[in-house]
């Protein structure tokens, strides 16, 4: 077995917090981890009950995902994944700018373009994200490399999954980034399941980590539910990129506590023992252990917390259910800088329809049916 | 005979064929233990276990190439392709390799191999789970495109698709998995390649599709129907070799063709259609051929029913064509 790095018992233990890190630094994270937690309950809730299509919860790798984002001060470009909502919450956005994302309404950053948890946050340094798994690790090379050339000094980081180490993008990021000695950090959440199909069935290596070695870069297992082994990972990976040492790989070793997706049911493929052993390891219990223990966390605080966050997340989703859909013109927008005749004569051919037929109706479908 | 839905008779299909001959092989994301995310390969990893049903690692380029390596050395492998929309980092595996293989060894090495996937709209799906990208398969010579819509046809086509020899391309339109049902046949039976459907015979006007398209036709040519205007449709299930002979004689006759796709406009197979019509019959043509068509934008979320021609747009297109003098 590769070492795994971790933090949180030790740091238990310490007189001092670790790693440089203030109270105020630890309550944020937390904070970030609850709100992701709340914010993906509520998107659950809200798809089950119809109100919008579809749902990525992240529920269980809130420390390996905040413990990152973390390290990587707000003008770091992060190429996310369709997981990783929490980074967003960590920087800032507002609730109701991600909820109107959910909605697809008029409102919307990306104008209802995209399902929901593809968001696009250009404000807060976070990229697009995509649908095809993997795109984003090789582009994520590319804009490290970009930093290099103009003599930033800044690194790039990206998301993915255990599922994403198998397309041919991460083997052409990593091999790109390490010629290159790109400052680029490479975050593999191995949350052990590609959908239905477990870690063991995606790699015989013996960890994610130990590919980073034939890239020429330093790869590091880190128990992603410790968040304070996360973050230090991270910080460590940064300051070496920075420094000009190169990229890193960063295995996050962690679960995926909810289903795929809310179209998926993991009681078809996955034992049942797994999710119970993974809940006692939950990474947002065992970080408020740890702040119990330095005097940082109440039951009092926990609950205003939670009532702030509540209700930050309720007024989000009524201001968004309000809101119309985007206006039929739109649709055309954005394909290209300027709309070309033939886009407008398309255009012209929808109201045309419109005015002469009436309104188009909306007749649903169910992701995936 | 028993009623199936679309992807009932595909399930079928593969439960049969792979009893049959144990050459057929299937392979993908998530077709195991899950049955794949439609479902469409339930149950089938119980009965034919790790070696004939194989939850691969995440890599359509990975699942491709190694389904045209099995192909060359004689199984019939049938790899699934999760969403068509992530069928590109295999692309090159396919029109490279799976579509030339038996042209360039001199017909050495044909490379047998059916890519099942599901295709187009309807599931609100935004533009990754929702695109129509037939054109780029049909413009690759070497390949069999084949799309069909009803559950008869979906099981007489991947049955006649497996125990053949040229790769094919089999589009399966996810919007109908559930919605078509029709009885179908059990056991093993074959719906020839190549050879078009007539859904419905009319006088007065053509209307091609294919894919879940078709239903939306139907729906159009009912509405036509109401207002006197009787619509010959057909659904060509094949579009690469397609049945231009069907299609031909029926523009023949009524001398006024709409095709209606839902993938975008330019270059879409409604444009090769209208192509041969004016090469072949532009002498019975009495009015403009109609194109009624997705738009030129990515797929999008929200306002998908807007993308995705409705029968209204249809029915337009028709009253066009059918009044034109
Ligand atoms: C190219 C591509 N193929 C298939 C899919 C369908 N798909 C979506 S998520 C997923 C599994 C991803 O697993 P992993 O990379 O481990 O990330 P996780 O979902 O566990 O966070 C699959 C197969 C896709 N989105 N893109
Ligand atoms: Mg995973």
């Amino acid at each position: 077995m590769a070492e795994m790095l971790q933090v949180l018992d030790a740091a238990t233990k310490a007189a001092k917090l670790p790693l440089g890190l203030t109270p105020d630094d630890c309550k944020t994270m937390y904070r970030a981890m609850l709100a992701t937690r709340l914010f993906d309950q509520r998107g659950m809730n809200l798809q089950r009950q119809g109100r919008i299509g579809f749902c990525v919860p992240s529920m269980g790798q809130e420390a390996s995902q905040i413990g990152t984002a973390f390290a990587a001060p707000k003008d770091d470009w992060i190429y996310p994944s369709y997981r990783t909502h929490s980074i967003a919450i960590l920087r800032g956005v507002p609730f109701r700018t991600l909820i109107d994302q959910l909605y697809g309404n008029a409102t919307d950053i990306v104008k209802g373009r995209q399902m929901p948890n593809h968001f696009s946050l250009r404000q807060w340094n976070l990229v697009s994200i995509s649908s095809p798994i993997g795109t984003q690790i090789s582009q994520a090379a590319g804009t490290a490399r970009a930093i290099q050339i103009r003599g930033e000094q800044k690194a790039v980081w990206t998301y993915f999954g255990d599922g994403g180490t198998s397309e041919g993008e991460f083997h052409c990021g990593m091999n790109f980034a390490g010629v290159w000695k790109a400052p680029c950090i490479f975050v593999c959440e191995n949350n052990q399941w590609a959908i239905s199909v477990p870690v063991r069935q995606q790699t015989a290596s013996e960890s994610f980590a130990a590919k980073a070695i034939a890239y020429g870069m330093p790869g590091v297992k880190v128990d992603g539910n410790d968040v304070l082994a996360v973050y230090q990972a991270a910080k460590e990976a940064r300051e070496r990129a920075i420094a000009g040492g190169g990229p890193t790989l960063i295995e996050t070793f962690t679960f995926r506590q909810g289903p795929h997706s809310s179209s998926d049911d993991p009681k078809r493929y996955q034992p049942p023992e797994m999710l119970e052993t993974w809940k006692k390891k939950d990474p947002i219990a065992r970080f408020q252990a740890f702040l119990e223990k330095k005097k940082l966390w109440t039951p009092e605080w926990e609950k205003a917390l939670t009532d702030e966050i509540t209700a930050d997340l309720a007024k989000a989703v009524d201001a968004a259910e309000q809101t119309p859909a985007p206006a039929v013109d739109t649709m055309f927008d954005d394909v290209y800088a300027t709309l070309p005749p033939h886009l407008v004569e398309q255009r012209e051919a929808v109201r045309q329809q419109i005015r002469t037929s009436g309104a188009i109706q909306d007749t649903g479908g169910k992701f995936p049916l | 005979m028993p009623e199936m839905t679309l992807l009932a008779a595909i399930n079928d299909a593969l439960n049969i064929a792979m009893a049959k001959d144990e050459r057929v092989v299937m392979l993908g994301e998530d077709i195991g233990k899950k049955g794949g995310v439609f479902g469409a390969t339930a149950g089938l990893h119980e009965k034919y276990g790790d070696l004939r049903v194989m939850d691969t690692p995440l890599s359509e380029n990975g699942i491709l190439g190694t389904a045209v390596g099995m192909g060359l050395y004689g199984l019939r492998p049938v790899p699934e392709i999760q969403f068509l929309d992530f069928i590109y980092p295999g692309f090159d595996q396919i029109v490279s390799e799976m579509a030339k293989f038996r042209y360039r060894s001199g017909g050495e090495y044909p490379c047998p191999c059916v890519v099942r996937s599901p295709s187009g709209g309807g599931i609100k799906g935004g533009h990754y789970h929702s695109q129509s990208a037939e054109s780029y398969f049909i413009h690759t010579p070497g390949l069999r495109v084949v799309m069909p819509s009803t559950p008869r046809d979906a099981k007489g086509m991947l049955l006649a698709s497996i125990f053949q020899d040229d790769p094919v391309i089999f589009l399966e339109p996810k919007a109908l998995y559930r919605h078509a049902k029709e009885e179908v046949e059990s056991g093993y039976f074959e719906v020839e390649l190549g050879k078009a459907r007539l859904v419905k015979a009319g006088d007065a006007v053509t209307l091609v599709s294919w894919g879940s398209m078709v239903v939306t036709c139907e729906q159009a040519v009912a509405k036509a129907a109401e207002k006197g205007v009787s619509v010959e449709l057909i659904d060509l299930r094949s579009l690469l070799p397609w049945d231009t002979d069907a299609v031909m004689a029926s523009v023949k006759k009524t001398g006024r063709l709409v095709i209606a796709q839902e993938a975008p406009r330019t270059l879409g197979f409604a444009s090769e259609i209208a192509a041969t019509a004016a090469e072949k019959a532009i002498d019975s043509l009495r009015a403009p051929i109609a194109r009624v068509s997705g738009f030129d934008t990515p797929f999008p979320y929200t306002l998908e029913h807007v993308y995705k021609p409705d029968a209204q747009r249809i029915l337009n297109a028709i009253d066009y064509v059918a009044r034109y003098d």
